[in-house]
């Protein structure tokens, strides 16, 4: 049976992370299962958790009135769903959908946040870790908005 | 053969339209016999100059590979006056055909390697006679991957191809959309975003990209990212081709004319003319 701090270690978002940081993160981690349509977050909601998925596939969409949601982009494994927990005033910005069966890490962002708090090594080493994905997702944004594919 | 290497370029040969299949909203596959009879020889990566009369002429890329013996294939977007009249074509129509011309995907080049297609939007086209003639062949290659790349679920191009293909167990197929509604259950995101999960090896592999040239500069800085070579990344450049073999200039991309050097070009040789404006 493997302990949460051994399954943290496995995965390429911790790659490299401390193991004394590995173990607080672990203190704050549990498995966690979304069937196909189950929402791992909610627009709006208090962001008290992020996921890193291990296995299945997830959808952030925006859903706006009298209209179907749109997604936006689409989260596999070894990726993390939610990032509000970072930033105040913690609510989830997006819908998180899981399209397929989902397995994931929940990792409780109030219990994360303190240890940051109290630990700014810790909290330094998180945001080295969330600032490229913020600034992945942004990019992969911008070339979506682009619209590239459309008419010249 | 010294008959066909004494035909004069400029002059086009008659092709009647076999058949048209619409396959977007804006973009139809003609399929293409020449009046002569004879039969197209070409390579996967190469294009022709397809004369509308009476409009203009144009470059479109093969789209089915010789071996498939269909004749010239060509999938066009109504995108302007000349690949408006040639979307029209309707079976019977004839229209005027010069070449084929330029450079080819690195097919042979790649036997032996893992071989990753990235395509975006309409540039799937371009590149299917080559993945035609990897898979015709797939024992020669090592792995192979296709990333395709479009607007919406609504504008995927060749889906049933994309679809024969993912049920094949020796390729990896991943299609990714910019934005969907939720009853899409595949990827979303840039085709870009598809690149880091891929199974390839980078020291082994070789990258045939094609798509919009924004597309094809940031593909190839996440599989450089990926840590391939430069020299194994080709991408298939669009220029505005006139005479189609090398005179007239039109076509100039830095020191290389990509109706004559191109436009399949290795990334090393134009990396840095990509982020150059108004080249």
């Amino acid at each position: 049976m493997e302990t949460m701090e051994q399954i943290l270690g496995q995965q390429s978002f911790f790659a490299g992370f401390p193991a004394e940081f590995v173990a607080l993160i672990a203190g704050c981690a549990r498995n966690c299962h979304f069937k196909a349509g189950e929402y791992l977050l909610r627009e709006g909601d208090p962001a008290d958790s992020f996921f890193l998925v291990r296995q299945g596939k997830a959808a952030l969409e925006i859903a706006s009135p009298a209209r179907a949601p749109v997604i936006f982009t689409t989260l596999g494994p070894g990726e993390i769903v939610g990032v509000s927990w970072l930033i105040p005033p913690y609510r989830a910005e997006f819908d998180a959908r899981a399209v397929e069966p989902v397995r994931a890490i929940a990792i409780d962002a109030k219990c994360l946040r303190a240890k940051c708090e109290s630990d700014h090594h810790l909290g330094y080493e998180m945001m080295k870790r969330f600032l490229p994905v913020m600034v992945k997702r942004l990019h992969a944004t911008r070339l979506q908005i682009l619209d590239v594919y459309g008419h010249r | 053969m010294q008959a066909a290497a004494l035909k004069d370029p400029f002059v086009p040969d008659i092709c009647r339209v076999a058949s048209a299949r619409r396959e977007l909203a804006d973009a139809v596959t003609l399929e293409l016999e020449p009046l002569s009879g004879a039969r197209p020889d070409f390579r996967p990566g190469q294009f022709n100059m397809l004369y509308a009369f009476g409009v203009g002429e144009v470059a479109i890329s093969m789209s089915v590979s010789a071996h498939e013996n269909r004749g010239f294939v060509h999938t066009v977007r109504n995108a302007g006056a000349v690949s408006g009249a040639l979307a029209a074509l309707e079976p019977g129509a004839t229209l005027g055909v010069r070449g084929p011309f330029g450079t080819g995907w690195p097919v042979a080049e790649a036997e032996g390697r893992d071989v990753l297609i990235v395509a975006g939007g309409l540039g799937l086209a371009p590149l299917r006679p080559a993945i035609q003639e990897v898979l015709a062949r797939r024992e020669r290659y090592g792995r192979v991957t296709i990333l395709a790349g479009c607007r919406s679920p609504h504008d995927i191009l060749y889906q049933r191809d994309l679809e024969r293909w993912r049920q094949r167990l020796d390729v990896t197929v991943e299609v990714t959309v910019d934005h969907a509604g939720t009853g899409w259950h595949g990827d979303v995101g840039f085709v870009t975003g598809l690149i880091p999960r891929s199974p390839f090896d980078p020291d082994k592999a070789v990258a045939m990209v094609c798509g919009p040239e924004v597309m094809m500069r940031f593909a190839a800085g996440a599989l450089l990212k990926a840590g391939m070579p430069a020299a194994d990344i080709y991408l298939s450049m669009e220029r505005n081709m006139k005479c189609a073999i090398g005179l007239c200039g039109h076509c100039q991309f830095g020191p290389a004319f990509v109706c004559k050097d191109g436009p399949v070009l290795p990334y090393d040789r134009i990396a840095g003319l990509l982020a150059v404006q108004e080249i």
